[in-house]
């Protein structure tokens, strides 16, 4: 009953209307806020965020530092793969991959066309990687004493999407959550924009690290030894990156236009398709540093165009080498119509899908007055009268994540990661599969866009029978808990 | 197979004991009076790259044998050699199940196709072929979502479209309503400890909501859950021979034809099939991709005995991310390329001829080349694709891809190839056929339309 109570909660519309447990108002106001700024309530949560206070609550959860988290630590200890940095993973999965798949092509040669593939080992770690970091991310989000954080992890992994099936990328994209995004998500815009433009993950995503200048000396882009004439991962994209910067021997303008078009300054933000071309002048010779041993960010300065660029009416004179992809990104940074396009997504995310003009202006100027600072935007959003305004209660669709995991943490239910569960418990694992059959693959959104954060993103009526189920499943048996995860009301936050 | 008239029964039965009125059977009725016969597109996607050449196998070509000395596919002869189509094309023998289809000119290749974009990554080349806007990564719809908003159907069922897939594939995600379920006898509510009532409780909460978005969505989905249960979909028989692989595709086949047998309104129906990337021991007539061929065409010549006369109104349309490099690579397997095979089979379809620009006395030359580039690809450790670099006719011949390819059959028919050659065989090859006008409206105001070269 009590975990009934605390789903009615979560969904205080359904308690309102049903007779005699209807919640004291503020206790509305306090599900609303671990509903945006948390992944819903758990069991005793609304009673605390009254004890100490929403504003105190807010303001803790803005300094996820200060909050301990060994909890969660704990529970994520059985998954090695997340932990891993991109070198390791590289040394302890990717290699050995690429040299069993040269041996049995060598092997090949003997004209031995058996059909029968034996079950690969290192394949099925290396697609273990993206099934651990999923599974992670459910423990953290469903555990997790940093909400705020994971929630933001969520919006801004989302926000500089990278997908896992392009190529290398899953082996990058562990690493690029964890040491890139979620460490920044409070801290200063430009410092995260940076990190990204920096980071392997998005460096392959959108093919940034083979752009080079055409009118340069040519060298090929540097792909270390291993490399030559071997296949690469299932998506043998490094490959055929590769062949295709020979043939063009040039610039490539994906990573210019989106990070104007998505990463700042937004669609109609101002700029032309001259810029686009600029931009990418700008950042020829960011690029890795021997991708095949898993190699950072390195400036290779035979890969970049030296001469002067103008971007968005900024000069910048020419032979500045690795630092004209920095003035590029102050540029971008300080735009009004980036900290315009960043207010309108933040608030998008926590207020409405009908982001409220006044605030998004003053989370705008806010922005602007900060330098960015994002810990500053969102309090400003936080504190704002049309977040706390019963008008948005439950007025977001919930993600197939963000139900699954308020579901989980109203029933107080228990996560395990990491295999090795058994009912009443719930295997991480089984539940990367079910957001899936919701309709949202976690770490793998093909787009750059990343996910849809409006109601009509996620309705259709398989996604929806699938929630019905989850919520069954996760009630086991529970008949009033079954109805208040899967009523209407708790789709919504 | 139940008729959409008992259907009707049985469903308005259903419905008064629950005390809903479906909007489907507003629908359905209108449907059933008013409507012309219901066309079908079966939209079929080879993930992983299929080896074009080995499908369809132009033995005529001596380059062709001189450029896989390990891996061609003989000329016909026996039992081993490729079936004969048209004395220079033929198809490797493990579609021999599709060779009867061919003969009774149902089902048309068209040869040497690609997209106009050149990405060797499956990936992008993917996402490309699915939202049919090559070389723009972020359009956030696919072609056949584009095409259920252009042609908007008031009376469309839950089932309009459907992906036999557990996620709803790229070229059908879109505003346009369209259900993804990789088993239909588990779409439904499965009952707790309430039973059967859980689906019944689930479904008033939801009608009781003032939720647009919720209360339309559920409605729907309990109409679906209905009209599939009215089909007994648990115990469907596939009539008199076929037989369909055990595979998830053979069963995704299946399921697509008791859905379009069931009369629940399906349009469109997209399936997949992977296990194509063939780069290691990639054999001909045995070994890997023989045996995925066995299965591909095992399935599809099932289903299309199973639909019977409904294959008059069906097309059923394979489709791949790229082809493969012409030349055999060192380890029996073969490369990323570029220009691929593609079949369209069913009774709209002009069949039994071989389409495209290379599809006669010029695929022969695009081979000679490739092999002109020999010292150069061995030099880069790689294979050239094949078809990419011939400057005129071939690159028509690859947009020809574009046309008969995911976001195909507009490009075909409008913009790029009008006044070229290669407009009159490509319409003929879908003239009449439910891909005309999907394609049409799929592409119109698209980037395609207006980035398309003049030929």
């Amino acid at each position: 009953m009590k975990r009934f109570l605390v789903a009615a909660l979560a969904v205080f519309a359904i308690a309102a209307a049903g007779a005699g447990s209807a919640p004291a108002p503020d206790d509305r106001a306090v599900a609303h806020l671990l509903n945006r700024i948390a992944f819903g309530p758990r069991p005793g949560d609304v009673e605390r965020v009254r004890a100490i206070g929403l504003d105190r609550y807010v303001d803790e959860q803005l300094h996820p530092d200060r909050v301990k988290d060994d909890g969660v630590r704990a529970r994520l200890a059985d998954l090695t793969l997340p932990r891993l940095s991109a070198r390791e993973i590289v040394e302890t999965i990717e290699l050995p991959q690429i040299e069993a798949r040269r041996e049995r092509k060598q092997q090949a040669n003997g004209g031995d066309t058996g059909d029968s593939k034996p079950p690969n080992p290192l394949q099925q770690r290396a697609n273990a990687i993206v099934v651990e970091l999923s599974e992670q991310k459910i423990v953290r989000a469903v555990y997790s004493e940093r909400q705020l954080q994971e929630v933001l992890a969520d919006f801004w992994f989302n926000h500089f999407n990278v997908d896992a099936r392009k190529g290398r990328d899953r082996f990058l994209i562990g690493e690029y959550e964890r040491d890139v995004i979620r460490p920044r998500v409070l801290g200063s815009f430009r410092d995260l924009l940076g990190a990204t433009a920096q980071s392997p993950a998005m460096l392959f995503y959108l093919d940034n690290w083979m752009s080079a200048d055409p009118a340069g000396p040519q060298v090929p882009v540097r792909v270390g030894r291993t490399f030559q004439g071997r296949r690469i991962g299932r998506g043998d994209t490094e490959r055929a990156a590769l062949q295709r910067n020979r043939a063009k021997k040039g610039l490539n303008e994906n990573y210019a236009r989106e990070l104007m078009e998505l990463h700042t300054l937004g669609v109609d933000g101002g700029y032309t398709q001259k810029d686009v071309t600029e931009v990418a002048r700008a950042f020829t010779g960011w690029t890795l540093e021997t991708p095949r041993q898993g190699g950072g960010f390195t400036f290779d300065r035979r890969l970049h165009d030296p001469g002067p660029k103008i971007v968005l009416g900024h000069v910048i004179k020419g032979g500045g080498g690795q630092s004209d992809g920095e003035a590029v990104l102050d540029i971008l940074a300080s735009r009004p119509s980036t900290a315009r396009f960043i207010a309108t997504k933040l608030v998008r995310r926590f207020v409405s899908d009908a982001p409220p003009p006044a605030l998004v202006d003053r989370a705008a100027a806010r922005f602007r007055e900060t330098g960015g600072d994002l810990r500053e935007v969102m309090r400003t959003i936080l504190m704002s009268p049309e977040f706390r305004s019963p008008d948005v209660y439950a007025a977001k669709v919930k993600s197939p994540f963000e139900f699954a995991v308020s579901a989980l943490r109203a029933a107080g239910s228990e996560v395990v990661a990491g295999g090795g569960t058994a009912a009443p418990a719930f295997d991480a694992k089984g539940l990367v599969r079910r957001v899936r059959d919701m309709g949202m693959a976690l770490y793998q959104c093909q787009p750059p866009t990343g996910y849809g954060d409006t109601a009509d993103a996620w309705m259709n009526s398989g996604a929806l029978v699938n929630r019905i189920n989850f919520a069954l499943e996760v009630a086991r048996g529970d008949q009033p808990l079954a109805d208040a995860l899967g009523a209407p009301e708790f789709q919504r936050r | 197979m139940l008729s959409r008239r008992i259907f009707l029964k049985q469903g308005a039965f259903a419905c008064v004991s629950l005390g809903f009125a479906p909007s489907f059977l507003a629908r359905t009725a209108y449907a059933a009076g008013a409507a012309p016969r219901a066309k079908r597109l079966i939209a079929i996607f080879q993930r992983g790259a299929v080896d074009g050449l080995s499908v369809v196998v132009p033995f005529g070509e001596r380059e062709y044998y001189r450029a896989r000395p390990g891996i061609a596919v003989q000329a016909p002869s026996g039992d081993d050699g490729a079936i004969d189509l048209d004395g220079f094309f033929g198809f490797n023998p493990r579609l021999a199940p599709l060779a009867p289809l061919w003969k009774a000119r149902q089902l048309a290749i068209v040869h040497a196709c690609g997209s106009p974009e050149s990405t060797r990554s499956h990936f992008d080349a993917q996402d490309y072929m699915e939202t049919a806007t090559p070389g723009v990564k972020r359009t956030s719809d696919g072609w056949l979502n584009r095409y259920l908003q252009t042609r908007r159907d008031e009376h469309a069922t839950p089932f309009r479209a459907v992906a036999l897939t557990h996620q709803m594939p790229r070229a059908l995600q879109g505003p346009a309503s369209a259900v993804a379920v990789s088993d239909l006898a588990h779409f439904g509510i499965r009952a707790g400890r309430g039973g059967a009532d859980a689906g019944a409780s689930f479904e008033a909460a939801y009608a009781a909501a003032r939720d647009r978005v919720l209360n339309g969505t559920a409605h729907e989905a309990f109409d679906a859950i209905r009209m599939l249960q009215a089909t007994d979909v648990a115990r469907y028989e596939p009539a008199g021979s076929a037989d369909y692989p055990r595979s998830p595709f053979g069963q995704a086949l299946r399921q697509i034809a008791q859905l379009a047998k069931a009369d629940v309104g399906l349009e469109i129906a997209f399936a997949e099939i992977g296990g194509w990337d063939t780069h290691i021991n990639q054999g001909s007539i045995r070994g890997q991709l023989a045996n995925r061929l066995d299965e591909f065409a095992r399935a599809i010549a099932a289903l299309v005995s199973d639909l019977g006369d409904m294959m008059e109104d069906t097309v059923v349309l394979t489709m791949s991310e790229f082809g493969r490099a012409v030349s055999e690579n060192g380890g029996g397997g073969s490369d990323h390329g570029h220009g691929n095979v593609m079949l369209a089979i069913g009774g709209g379809v002009r069949g039994g001829r071989v389409y495209g620009a290379c599809g006669d006395d010029r695929f022969p030359r695009c081979l000679r080349r490739d092999r002109r580039a020999a010292p150069r690809r061995r030099e880069s450790g790689v294979d050239l694709p094949g078809l990419r670099h011939q400057p005129d006719e071939i690159s028509r011949a690859v947009r020809v891809g574009a046309g008969a390819g995911g976001w195909g059959l507009a490009v075909t028919c409008r913009a790029i190839l009008s006044g070229s050659p290669l407009e009159t065989p490509c319409r003929a090859a879908l003239s009449g056929s439910p891909l005309e006008t999907p394609c049409r409206a799929t592409l119109s105001g698209s980037p395609l339309e207006t980035a398309s070269p003049s030929p």
